[in-house]
């Protein structure tokens, strides 16, 4: 039983992973550029989920949508004014300026605002406790995981059934014939950057929700986990982030659940070591044909 | 390069100053703590900068007890404040010190809230022979380091093991519990301590420590080694860390089917900690504390009523109760030296004897800690309710 209950809570926290991740592993099968900022989105979308909830008044959903659109903005301002002129650049260029673009919403919102952590309400979401065969599972944790699921269907369905879905796909396999048939490279890239920091706004609400304390550096460790189950996965794969988030998480839980919880941060790093030393393509390397 | 200049300048003009104090102090420090009828005490108290909250609070707690001591006075002396605002910085607390002990020749010093800036006038206090008291400096360190007694260091707060000895005692007494968990913050000093001295008491005591947990501060998902510790079946969990984590850590135990009670030390004595866990799952969770405003016995009732008519109706906290038991501490033991002079009220310091204060009745052990008792708080519906006293 115990082990059952060690599974549901790695899904849980994987699931949030995941979410994250979707956005590092889309950006990268685009630009081939990892965004270190992403974690950071994660953060802002966390606070403005807050904010809507306790200034606001609004309920879940609502501040859902809100945190998304608003980090959906504010990831596409990102590209634009710190990747978009290093996109000739090279790639150690872009990835230094991705850092110093992490630093900078980190350390500009601690001045904005301050360094003290926030709490999000207790009674956003409904905390029924069910047992079942002496397993306890929270009714939080299970829309949690819906909301992921939800999510993450809609993004394949955007991936894979629209238009702008199709121009992503073809300037992730080739950017200057996509270029050639006549598609807009530059505005595939900012929707890209739209959907995944949006997805990581999400993220950032049901962080708020289900861990309640947040506070301006909470991306850093989050954003570096989601980077690594992005490589378990496959980075650039979309069906592999998501994997590698919820196996991640559930890594993570059997490690504090043999009785290892300090080492928990430390096995996610060793993941990452060994997945590039031995698998340096990922999980879903060998399948190249959903890169985004 | 002109900041290092000046940091240069400023260290050297400190060691000059506190080589003069030195040189000054260990023959004539005598007469000159007061003159005639005032006795001259020095405040060296953190009143602005990081934890002016700690510092003002002690200083208005002390200021009560002074006004109190002086409608009678002590054998017709009066105290005298002389407060130095060390901005809640090690070196300003130094320089306070040797202020106050060269330039205005105090008969002791209060000083100061934090054990850091506490530790930061030891030296002086004990090359001038003056004796300081920290209010709520909880460190072993202050009064007792590298293995030798600062004899003329003394403070009135108990010290960090000591929670752990009293939660001990309420678990077995209080609790019945006969299991017992530790789940400590790994990256503190406090949460070790208070962990050590809880299991040693509770194994005295005949219970068993079934598990010992450790978490990272800043950690937020604790929910796996909860439920590794729900699998251990403890009858009470002992959680010795900073309000941040420890709310997090009780709401999701409750979340996670772990109804046993929690308890902590002073480290959980936060507003934010009711936000953070919400005020249903705190039920059935304790914590150690210096005193608390809702105590029935008749002296804290007292101190409760004084304080609000002098401060519009605001009530204690622990700082302000611990502020005015220094200024009680203190006149007690300058009354029984019969004198200002700096050495024999360390002297009587020493001897203090069931001293009846706010916090507690206290007795001064060798190292310089008072022996008293620690009050137990309960979260009830996310308030803190008077549950009982614990004495050593």
């Amino acid at each position: 039983m115990e082990l059952i209950q060690q599974l549901i809570n790695g899904v849980s926290l994987g699931s949030i992973y995941a979410l994250i991740a979707l956005g590092y592993t889309m950006v990268y099968g685009i630009v081939k550029l990892i965004n270190f900022a992403h974690g950071d989105v994660f953060m802002v979308g966390s606070f403005v989920g807050f904010y809507s909830i306790t200034v606001l008044d609004l309920s879940f959903v609502p501040a859902l949508l809100i945190a998304m659109s608003v980090c959906a903005l504010f990831g596409v301002l990102i590209e634009r004014i710190a990747y978009k002129p290093l996109r000739n650049a090279t790639r150690i260029a872009a990835l230094i300026t991705a850092i110093g673009v992490s630093l900078l919403i980190e350390y500009g919102f601690i001045y904005v605002r301050g360094a003290q952590p926030e709490a999000y309400p207790n009674d956003v979401l409904p905390t029924d406790k069910f047992d079942i065969f002496g397993v306890s599972v929270n009714s939080q944790s299970i829309l949690i995981f819906g909301v992921a699921v939800v999510l993450m269907i809609i993004l394949q369905i955007i991936v894979h059934k629209t238009k702008i879905g199709k121009a992503m796909r073809a300037v992730s396999f080739d950017a200057d014939a996509a270029k050639l048939m006549g598609i807009n490279v530059n505005n595939t890239i900012s929707a890209t950057f739209a959907i995944g920091s949006a997805l990581a706004g999400a993220a950032g609400v049901i962080f708020g929700i289900y861990y309640i304390k947040i506070e301006p550096l909470m991306g850093v460790l989050p954003g570096l986990k989601a980077f690594v189950a992005a490589v378990l996965g496959g980075i650039g794969i979309i069906p592999g982030a998501m994997v590698g988030g919820l196996l991640l998480g559930v890594i993570e839980a059997l490690v504090s659940a043999a009785g290892y919880s300090l080492w928990r941060d430390a096995v996610a790093f060793v993941v990452l070591i060994l997945i590039l030393i031995f698998m340096p393509q990922g999980l879903f390397g060998k399948n190249k044909k959903e890169k985004v | 390069m002109k900041k290092k200049k000046l940091a240069g300048a400023f260290l050297s003009l400190t060691l000059a100053a506190g080589m003069l104090a030195g040189c000054g102090g260990s023959g004539s420090s005598d007469k000159s703590s007061g003159d005639g009828d005032t006795i001259k005490i020095g405040v060296n108290l953190e009143l602005s900068g990081g934890v002016a909250s700690y510092g003002q609070s002690i200083a208005e707690g002390l200021e009560l007890a002074t006004e109190e001591i002086n409608k009678e006075g002590i054998d017709g002396k009066k105290i005298k404040l002389i407060k130095v605002d060390n901005k809640s910085e090690a070196s300003e607390a130094t320089s306070g010190a040797i202020k106050l002990t060269s330039q205005d020749k105090v008969a002791a010093i209060v000083g100061a809230a934090t054990s850091t800036n506490s530790i930061a006038q030891v030296q002086i206090a004990q090359d001038n022979k003056v004796p300081v008291i920290s209010p709520s400096g909880t460190s072993p360190e202050i009064t007792f380091s590298k293995d030798k007694l600062n004899d003329y260091i003394f403070r009135t707060s108990f010290i960090d093991p000591f929670q752990g000895t009293v939660a001990a005692n309420f678990a077995t007494s209080e609790i019945k519990a006969k299991s017992a968990a530790i789940y400590i913050d790994s990256a503190s000093d406090y949460s070790k301590g208070l962990a050590a001295a809880f299991k040693e008491q509770f194994e005295k005591n005949g219970g068993k420590i079934v598990a010992e947990e450790a978490y990272i501060a800043k950690d937020t998902d604790f929910r796996s080694t909860l439920t590794r510790l729900k699998s251990a079946k403890p009858d009470f969990i002992f959680l010795p860390g900073y309000y941040e984590e420890a709310g997090l850590i009780v709401k999701q135990a409750r979340e996670t089917g772990l109804d046993v009670p929690f308890m902590g030390g002073d480290g959980w004595d936060s507003p934010k900690l009711v936000e953070i866990a919400g005020a249903k799952a705190l039920n059935n969770t304790f914590i150690t504390n210096h005193y608390s405003s809702g105590d029935p016995d008749e002296k804290i009732q007292n101190f409760v009523s004084a304080f609000k008519a002098k401060y519009k109706d605001k009530s204690p906290d622990a700082f302000n109760a611990l502020g005015y038991d220094t200024g009680y501490f203190l006149a007690d033991a300058i009354k029984r030296a019969g004198s200002a002079d700096p050495t024999k009220i360390k002297e009587a310091l020493e001897k203090t004897k069931n001293l009846q204060l706010v916090t507690g009745t206290f007795t001064l052990d060798e190292k310089h800690n008072p022996i008293k008792s620690a009050t137990i708080l309960e979260f009830k519906e996310g308030k803190q309710v008077f549950n009982t006293k614990i004495n050593p």
